[in-house]
Parts: C-alpha cells; structure tokens; sequence
C-alpha cells in the first residue's frame, strides 16, 4: 500500500521553511531529494567501510569492492541486464553519452548518419554534433508535434542504412514525453543502426528492461533517482562493449602496461578508469532498493494521479498554457502565462517556498520549436501531495495578478 | 547627485516597504514605467544573454558622462534595470568605475543581482563598468 504520509517521512528536507513558507519542491527533474536510508548509507559508508576498490588485499578494500560489486549486481537486476559486466559506473548520464559518442568515431565515417529528436536534453544533441564534426558526418533531427510527440513516420522515413545510431530519450526533461522506445530501437535494429536511450528521466518512475527492449545503450544518472550526485550507469550490450574503444585511460582499466604497447582490462573495467565514485556506487544501489520497495508501479500510479490533478488544477488559470500535452507523459507541467515572462513567475513563487525550474532545461530546440523563451516547470515526485499543488496554483495566480 | 547620495536615496524609499510583495510589486511597476529601450537599441550588439532572461544595454558619452539605456524581456529584470539606471546614468566614468552595488542587499533583492541567478543583471553591471573604462580611457 502506498503511503504518502509515510513516504514524505522518509525524506527529512522536505519538512523545512524556505522564504518562511513550507517548503514545496517541484523541480524533481533535476534532481529528486534523498531518502534517510540513502542519507544514511552515505554516512555509514565513510565511517565503517571505505577504501580502495579493487586493488587492495586487505580487509577494507574486500569489504569495500563487495559492496561496489554487490551494488553494480543489484542495477543488473533491476534493469535485466544480461550480464553484470554490461553496467558501467559513470558520473551520470552526461558522461555515459559522451562514453558513446566518442567510442563511436570507430564506426562513424564520412557520408555516415547520426539521428537525435527534435525534444533532446544538450547532452543529447552536442556530443553527437562533435562526433559528427570529426567524422564528417551528418546529423539528422526526428521532429515532433505541436503536442510535443514524435513524428514516427518522419523517423522512419528519415531512417537508411547510413545511419549508424540513433539517440533518443525514454523521456523529455521539458516535456515530460514518454516515448515509444521500443518501436524506435525495432527500426533502427532493422537498418542496422545501434540505438543510445538516455534514461536520464525515466530511472526515477520506470523499470526498463534491456533484454526485452534489445536496447544497445541506455543511461541513466543516479542523483534524478533518488541517489548520490556524481553516481550514473551506462548499460552497454556485451557485443558493443568489446567493440568499442576505451574511453578514458588510467588505473583500473589496464591488463599490462608497457612503454610500447598497453594492453586493457576485460569489461567492465575496460571502461571504468581511476579511483570511481565508491560510496556513490554503492548508495545508487541503496536507492534503487528503496526505490523497489516504496514499489515503481506504485510511484507511477500516484505520479500520474498528481499530474492530472495539476493538469486540471494550473488550466483553471486564465490565460495560462501548458506545453508538452503528450498523451503518454510523466509527471511534468511545463508552462506559460500570456504576456508573462517565466522568470518572473519563478522569482516569485520562490518568495513563497515554491521550488520550479524556469528557462530552457537546457532543451533549446524545444522552446525554440514552441516559440517561447522558456518556461516554468512544476516537476512531481512520488512524495508531493495535492495540498502542495494547490499551493503552486495559488502562487502562480498569486504572481499573475502582481506581474499583470 | 553623487551615486552614493542615490544609492541612499532608493535605500530610504525601500525602508518603508513591510514585506517581500510590496518590494517585489514595487520593482514590478518600476519595470512597467521604465521607459523601454528604443527598438533600434535592441539589437544583437547589445545583448546580454543571461541563461534566463535577456538583458539589452547601450550606452552614450554626453559633456564628460556615460548614459545607459537598457531594457530586458523579464520584467523584475527590468525593474532593477530601471534602478541601475538610475544609480549610473548620467554620472562621470570615474565615479562608475569605483562605484559599488552593495545597495542592492540592503533592498532585499539581493538574489537577482547573484551571479547564479543568470538573469543578465550580473554581466550588465560588469557592461556598465566596461564602458565607463572605455570612456574614461578615450578622455
């Protein structure tokens, strides 16, 4: 049985005044508060077990390496991963798609094809853009419509044998679009082409199943998940991630090194160079339990619960627009009022302890495809509560009437 | 007016304001009267791009001062644009340049004038200085 009562307990920083009024934090996609238990697994970490993975014999580097190890078992598990060697510790997604993309000058040539959506994250679009440039390579867009969906017949028209991968998130960050991943990397297997998921925002409400996506390439970071900053996966198929060169060299992801020639580790440490995030390794697998345990399906259903009470809540305002009205969506309201720049209403309902994000979330193409030059993004999670978005809809007529 | 004596001044009318809502619908009607940049000053020349709001700022040397006009398509932005023009415009590029805008805190808005608030309102003011360097070193 979900509990929201019992859920916000979970999470001590919401029980907190900002600007003298309770806190209301609404910016859950870009980065998701921590629960007690990932709190503490942090602090219990430094103070009884930490060490150097993967290097030391002694009785803390053992301790240490098992619960790493234990923590990389676990995300296979959760993301059924055939293999433990095919998830990556990285520092988030960003480094996860860049991981790819710069492997990927391998099998990019000239004349060749990469494909992102029209609805990417930066982090989704430059690093291909630089591939692209030392490849002499062409980028292609998959477009959208005014909703805010991809135009799937446009992606498989736009689809040939040239393109060697297509990037696409499992979710808008700007949006909140749940794309039709599964259909997407069908297409692209069929032509040949390897497929990168950026699962950025979708690791806090979905449990994506690579085997049964086939997927090539799927990202994810942890701090959106409930877990530590600084802490990411890069899930990567076995056959890929032979193919490809390593990314970064250093410790840990050598066989032998000599002046002449260096040979490299076996996966997965091929790709895992240096001194890693150890405790955020390990507390992203803390959070992937808690995660399990509050139940993904369970978070989903409340989720969408809070996204259509929202919905229906922010559109009594008159003159306001929502962006991003995809039938299938998460828990995010992207909006405008007319006349009204999103600054403005950012600034002010932050003067009552309402946390949005106003701007571009980093989606340029997005809000330049809308014609808008941001907006501001309410961001639901699973331990935000009705009374809250009545808050944000009070604040907002509230900034309306002062800005109007 | 030295910048100094209208600093104070902006301090005093502040000081009677109560809370956030009267300082921030100040600054908001503020925003709405300043008298907006000539559409021919608007242009990508003088453009400040903050990450969140756009600020436009030109400037004229009139007898041996600087004079601004500024615009932005946020409105609070605006609103302290309009007191930023106040304090700096029309003054000498020497006393610009050694000024300060420590004044700003003391109103209470002080987070639109952080360098992390990416409005633009950080980089004009640093625009304002570099032209009155400019100035000062053509004089």
């Amino acid at each position: 049985m979900f509990d929201i009562n019992k859920v916000r307990e979970d999470f001590p920083i919401l029980n907190q005044k900002v600007n003298g009024k309770p806190l209301v934090y609404f910016d859950n996609a870009a980065t998701s508060q921590k629960p007690q238990v990932v709190i503490d697994a942090i602090s219990d970490y430094y103070s009884s077990i930490n060490a150097n993975i993967h290097r030391g014999v002694h009785a803390l580097s053992q301790l240490a390496t098992d619960a790493y190890e234990v923590s990389r078992l676990k995300i296979q598990k959760h993301i059924n991963a055939k293999h433990s060697h095919e998830v990556l510790f990285t520092t988030g997604t960003t480094s996860g798609i860049n991981l790819v993309a710069s492997g990927f000058s391998k099998f990019v040539k000239e004349g060749d094809k990469v494909m992102v959506s029209a609805m990417e994250h930066h982090s989704n679009i430059v690093p291909w853009q630089m591939l692209c440039e030392r490849a002499g390579a062409t980028l292609l867009v998959i477009p959208m419509n005014d909703k805010g969906e991809l135009i799937l017949e446009e992606y498989e028209r736009l689809l040939d044998e040239q393109v060697k991968i297509v990037a696409v998130n499992h979710i808008s960050n700007s949006l909140g679009t749940i794309n039709p991943i599964k259909f997407i990397i069908d297409k692209a297997h069929a032509v040949g082409a390897a497929v990168l998921i950026d699962g950025a925002q979708a690791a806090p409400h979905l449990q994506p199943d690579m085997q049964a996506l086939d997927c090539d390439f799927y990202t994810f970071s942890g701090h959106k998940a409930c877990g530590p900053t600084g802490s990411g996966v890069l899930y990567g198929k076995e056959k890929w991630l032979n193919k490809l060169p390593p990314y970064q060299g250093g410790g840990e992801m050598i066989k032998e090194v000599r002046f002449e020639k260096s040979t490299y580790a076996e996966l997965p440490h091929k790709f895992e160079a240096g001194t890693p995030n150890i405790e955020g390794g390990i507390v992203l697998g803390t959070a992937i339990d808690y995660l399990n345990q509050v139940g993904l399906h369970n978070i989903m259903a409340y989720e969408q619960e809070l996204l259509s009470y929202g919905t229906q809540k922010l559109q009594e305002i008159e003159g306001l627009k929502i962006i991003g009205t995809a039938e299938n969506k998460t828990s995010v309201i992207s909006f405008n009022i007319d006349g009204i720049h999103p600054y403005d209403i950012g600034a002010i309902v932050d003067k009552m302890g309402i946390a949005v994000r106003t701007g571009h979330h980093c989606t340029q193409p997005v809000m330049e495809f809308f014609n808008v030059p941001g907006t501001v993004r309410a961001s639901f999670s699973f331990y935000n509560t009705k009374e809250e978005i009545d808050a944000l809809a009070a604040a907002v007529v509230k900034a309306k009437n002062m800005l109007g | 007016m030295t910048i100094k004596d209208i600093q104070e001044e902006i301090i005093d009318e502040f000081s009677m304001f109560d809370d956030w809502d009267e300082r921030y619908q100040y600054v908001i009607d503020l925003g709405k009267t300043l008298p907006l940049a000539e559409e021919q000053y608007k242009t990508d020349e003088n453009i400040i791009k903050g990450c969140q709001s756009r600020v436009w700022l030109h400037a004229e040397e009139k007898g041996g001062k600087v004079f601004f006009t500024a615009d932005s398509d946020a409105i609070l932005t605006k609103g302290i644009i309009a007191i930023l023009i106040r304090v700096f415009s029309g003054q000498e590029p020497k006393d610009i340049l050694e000024a300060d805008t420590e004044f700003i805190d003391e109103i209470g808005l002080k987070e639109h004038l952080s360098p992390t608030r990416a409005n633009g309102l950080v980089s004009m003011v640093k625009q304002i200085k570099m032209y009155a360097l400019a100035f000062s070193a053509k004089n």
